[in-house]
């Protein structure tokens, strides 16, 4: 077997995996550096950019290729961006797994947590979780594959957005320089700024933090609650995620920038969220199980309140928002009852991190 | 000289450990590497002051006014060095050679004016200068003869000395009833050591706890039918003439802790590398000194790991793609009852942790008079130590096959050289190496705890501390430890159930293969507190655990107990006592 067969030509294609909203965003601007292989598992979808050159009926420009093959992206490209759910990412990273070698870099957009626990159990059953059983998309890269060189992008990048070319920045994060470097790059653009950060851990624990306040967000609005309580949920919001993210391993530097305070701000404004608005409509009266059943893809925030209570529970940390979130989705809490509580909490220190 | 004969138990004859002679792998001395450098040695030197000049160069960006700025740096921090801090093994002609750097640095920046590119030159000369003195006064001066004879006295002296211990009456010194074999265990991947040993370059790194460890290692190794290793030693050692006689047997080099300049500590990263890339095996005490806690390791000392993965990325880069130019990584642990050195470490441990501030004791090692004193205790007392090699690994912590070959998890062979690729090519990235030293640590400290044998002595002393502190769960460490010694007292019946549930979580950890256990932890559980109330820092003045005379577990010592009894800390049994 030769694993170093990655060929000598100069300008391999970038590999995408995944087209989702923002995986079709980011391919369509890798395309404007070079070539792109993208992976999508539904041969329909393949088709129609093989043939017509088209994705969802919007044209995409000519040197975007796309396979169902996993073998196929990992020979021919030696950086990968893996731009999938965090729902199914563990099951794409596993059928990657054996084409990967360690040249291989990836770079990941998935905004979420995967768990790692004891065979059979499920969170269910886990009252107390410890951080070895939480597991961000780079470490579950790294678990599961030999690929060390791995990297994340996260920031205010609403998919939508940046398809329109409007100008946006983002945060590509990695412990190697080299990741970093190739992602700034292959990304930039006159109408997109990427920074780069060395605690990749921290930069993506913020942009999975935000999405509990981005629920809040939502709660505050279906109260009918106005700017200076989203002021307030915001700046609470943060201490809130610079607590967690320090406990969790990030850097309090991370969370204060782009893909923290950044994502946070964009993310609570936004009612195209999917955390946003599942907040709306529980202040509205709705309960989460129906919100959930006509949801088309689960809001990734409703799983992260649930890790990080059992989180929680293992640590002397508080996270009143967190915690009363909890409360509100899965003990039947009425929302204002849990306003009440937060404003009485004894937050009597402003700013108790720096 | 009057010999104690301590009582021997049975118990460890039962061992099922099979002493075994291995013969040597390189049966010519001249195939040595460690000869072969040996004869290179000045051609070596000059390769490493000449590399080394490089590296300070290219960490200067080649500019004039950043390569001046150092060489003064360096300058100022060595006279310091010599008036404040001199040591017998200095030179004598340090002064004069820091004093014409000196001169020669002054002559150039008040001097006559001369072009930058002559002033660069000019700089470089002093560097150059300075990295071969550098390198000089690091390279080992090993010597097959003293090898030699360095490897029988040990071994002969050694054995006599058990010998006389443990079988009692006239003439016991003569007998060759107990060879040091039978003292020393040796157990784990000892073949596949062998075996790659004569196909790549090891890179072996043990647990340090006791000055001991590199005679011990240096003998492990003979034992094993290996060449003999190239390992750096504090220089602090060779001030001790016992200790320099045996280090430059050994093949050791010489590290500096004073000298912490930029251009020494690239030397030394050089010479690592350089020896490592000439195919000679090399053994780095990765916790850089002795662990000062009674902790495995938990973080290591990274600098010359480094130098492991630089050459290996060397080799690669040179075309050296096979077996030959790979380098393994063996982690190996040495376990014992006890350190000689133990209450000096905990007490610096504490003092430099802590609040309270304890006094400096001599160093038990400062003397060879008080080292042939150890000797002799540690060979007539009974209690054993055992080694336990580890699985080699590739400098990623891949383990690898018994052709050399990296696995990863899921058991398929991947190459080594791909995690150095970018862009198709093997190429020199020095902040991606540093990140695979910090996961080569990561690596190396899950190895340690999961070949970490467990000894009975360790067993008594976590329990009895982790009770003591539950009793007292308000006292922090230092108060914990400045408790009145004659108010600790914790009733057998108690002790006994609480070494139970501690054990039986060593067992379930076992099966998990998280740690290991010494033969004889499956004994009766009275016989195994017995034995190791028996072993636990028994060399001692003062036993940090014993019975009273009602049978109760009382100390002599708490920072010694708690020294103990971080043996067995870093794997969660505290929470047991919860």
């Amino acid at each position: 077997m030769d694993s170093t067969s990655s060929s000598d030509k100069t300008q391999k294609p970038i590999g995408v995996v995944g087209v989702g909203s923002f995986g079709a965003a980011i391919a369509i601007m890798l395309a404007e550096k070079g070539d792109v292989l993208v992976y999508a598992r539904n041969q329909e979808i393949v088709e129609e950019i093989n043939s017509s050159q088209t994705l969802s009926g919007k044209a995409i420009p000519a040197n975007i290729k796309a396979t169902t093959s996993p073998e196929e992206v990992c020979k021919n490209c030696d950086l990968l961006f893996f731009m999938i759910s965090s729902s199914g990412f563990q099951e794409v990273t596993r059928t990657f797994a054996p084409f990967l070698f360690p040249y291989h870099v990836i770079i990941h957009g998935t905004k979420g947590l995967c768990l790692n626990l004891p065979e059979g159990k499920t969170l269910d059953q886990m009252e107390r979780m410890k951080r070895s059983q939480i597991l961000t998309m780079s470490e579950l890269i790294m678990e599961e594959t030999v690929v060390v060189r791995v990297g994340c992008l996260a920031g205010p990048n609403l998919s939508k957005e940046l398809r329109q070319g409007q100008p946006a920045a983002t945060v590509v994060a990695s412990k190697y320089n080299e990741v970093i470097l190739e992602g700034q790059r292959l990304l930039r653009s006159e109408k997109f700024q990427v920074y780069g950060n060395s605690d990749i851990v921290g930069v993506e624990l913020s942009g999975v933090l935000k999405n509990i306040i981005a629920i809040a967000a939502g709660a505050l609005a279906g109260l009918g609650l106005g700017e200076n309580a989203k002021g307030l949920l915001i700046s609470r919001g943060m201490v809130e995620m610079i607590h967690l993210g320090n406990e969790l391993g990030g850097s309090i530097k991370s969370v204060m920038g782009l893909a923290g305070v950044g994502d946070l701000v964009a993310t609570c404004n936004s009612s195209n969220s999917r955390n946003y608005t599942v907040g709306y409509r529980l202040a509205k009266g709705e309960k989460l199980k129906d919100i959930i059943a006509d949801m088309e893809e689960v809001a990734e925030g409703i799983n992260t309140v649930r890790i990080i209570k059992a989180f929680l529970e293992s640590t002397d940390l508080r996270a009143p928002i967190t915690e009363n979130l909890y409360k509100v989705l899965f003990e039947d809490l009425p929302i204002s009852d849990a306003l009440q509580f937060l404003m009485k909490y004894p937050f009597s220190v402003d700013v108790d991190f720096v | 000289m009057v010999i104690f004969v301590a009582p021997r138990n049975s118990i460890h004859l039962e061992e099922k450990y099979l002493k075994r002679k291995y013969d040597p792998i390189l049966p010519k001395k001249a195939e040595w590497p460690v000869v072969k450098l040996a004869r290179e040695r000045k051609e070596f030197v000059i390769k490493v002051s000449k590399e080394s000049e490089n590296r300070v160069l290219g960490l200067t960006g080649n500019d004039p006014e950043i390569l001046k700025e150092e060489l003064e740096t360096t300058l100022y921090r060595e006279k310091l060095r010599i008036k404040k801090n001199p040591w017998a093994v200095d030179p004598d002609d340090e002064a004069d050679f820091w004093g014409d750097v000196k001169k020669d640095l002054l002559t150039l920046s008040t001097g006559p004016k001369l072009s930058d590119k002559r002033k660069f030159k000019e700089y470089n000369k002093i560097l150059y200068r300075i990295t071969n003195r550098y390198a000089e006064e690091i390279a080992s001066n090993f010597k097959t003869t003293y090898y030699k004879f360095t490897r029988s006295v040990v071994t002969y002296g050694f054995s006599r000395l058990l010998n006389a211990a443990r079988v009692k009456g006239f003439r016991s010194v003569f007998s060759n009833q107990y060879t040091l074999q039978d003292k020393i265990q040796i157990t784990g991947e000892t073949d596949q050591l062998r075996d790659l040993a004569t196909k790549g370059t090891i890179v072996m790194v043990p647990t340090h706890f006791s000055n001991l460890d590199s005679i011990l290692i240096g003998w492990i190794i003979s034992v094993l039918g290996l060449p003999p290793f190239i390992y750096g030693a504090g220089l602090n050692l060779f001030n001790i003439s016992i200790f320099a006689y045996f280090m430059n047997a050994l093949g050791a080099y010489k590290v500096d802790r004073r000298k912490k300049n930029l251009l020494y500590l690239e030397t030394l990263k050089t010479y690592s590398k350089e020896a490592i890339q000439f195919g000679c095996h090399s053994l780095f005490f990765p916790g850089g000194t002795r662990s000062r806690s009674g902790n495995i390791e938990k973080k290591l000392k990274l600098g010359l790991l480094s130098t492991a993965i630089e050459a290996q990325r060397a080799n690669y880069q040179e075309g050296k793609l096979d077996v030959a130019g790979k380098v393994f990584v063996v982690p190996v642990t040495i376990n014992y009852h006890f350190v000689l050195e133990a209450p000096s470490l905990i007490r610096d441990y504490l003092s430099i942790t802590g609040q309270e501030r304890y006094y400096k004791e001599n160093d038990e090692f400062s003397t060879s008079y008080k080292i042939s004193k150890f000797l002799v205790k540690f060979f007539t007392k009974g209690s054993d130590i055992s080694v336990s090699i580890g699985k080699a690994m590739d400098v990623l912590g891949n383990f690898v096959d018994e052709d050399g070959n990296s696995i990863d998890k899921n058991g398929r062979v991947i190459n080594t050289q791909d995690y150095f690729i970018s862009e198709g090519k093997i190429s020199e990235d020095s902040q991606r190496e540093e990140e695979y030293t910090n996961r080569l640590g990561v690596r190396i400290v899950e190895e340690f705890h999961r070949i970490n044998k467990v000894f009975s002595s360790h067993l008594v002393a976590f329990t009895a501390f982790e009770l003591i502190k539950k009793k007292n769960a308000k006292l922090d460490l230092f108060d914990l430890i400045r408790l009145p010694e004659e108010e600790i007292h914790i009733p057998y019946e108690e002790f006994k159930e609480a070494c139970q549930m501690v054990l039986d979580q060593i067992w379930t950890l076992k099966e998990q293969d998280q740690i290991n256990t010494a033969p004889h932890m499956s004994l009766p559980m009275d016989e195994l507190i017995e034995d190791g109330l028996q072993n636990v820092g028994m060399y001692h003045a003062k036993r940090p655990l014993i019975k009273d005379a009602a049978g109760d577990l009382v100390t002599e010592d708490m920072s010694l107990l708690y020294f103990y009894h971080n043996r067995l800390t870093g794997y969660g049994l505290d929470k047991l006592f919860r």
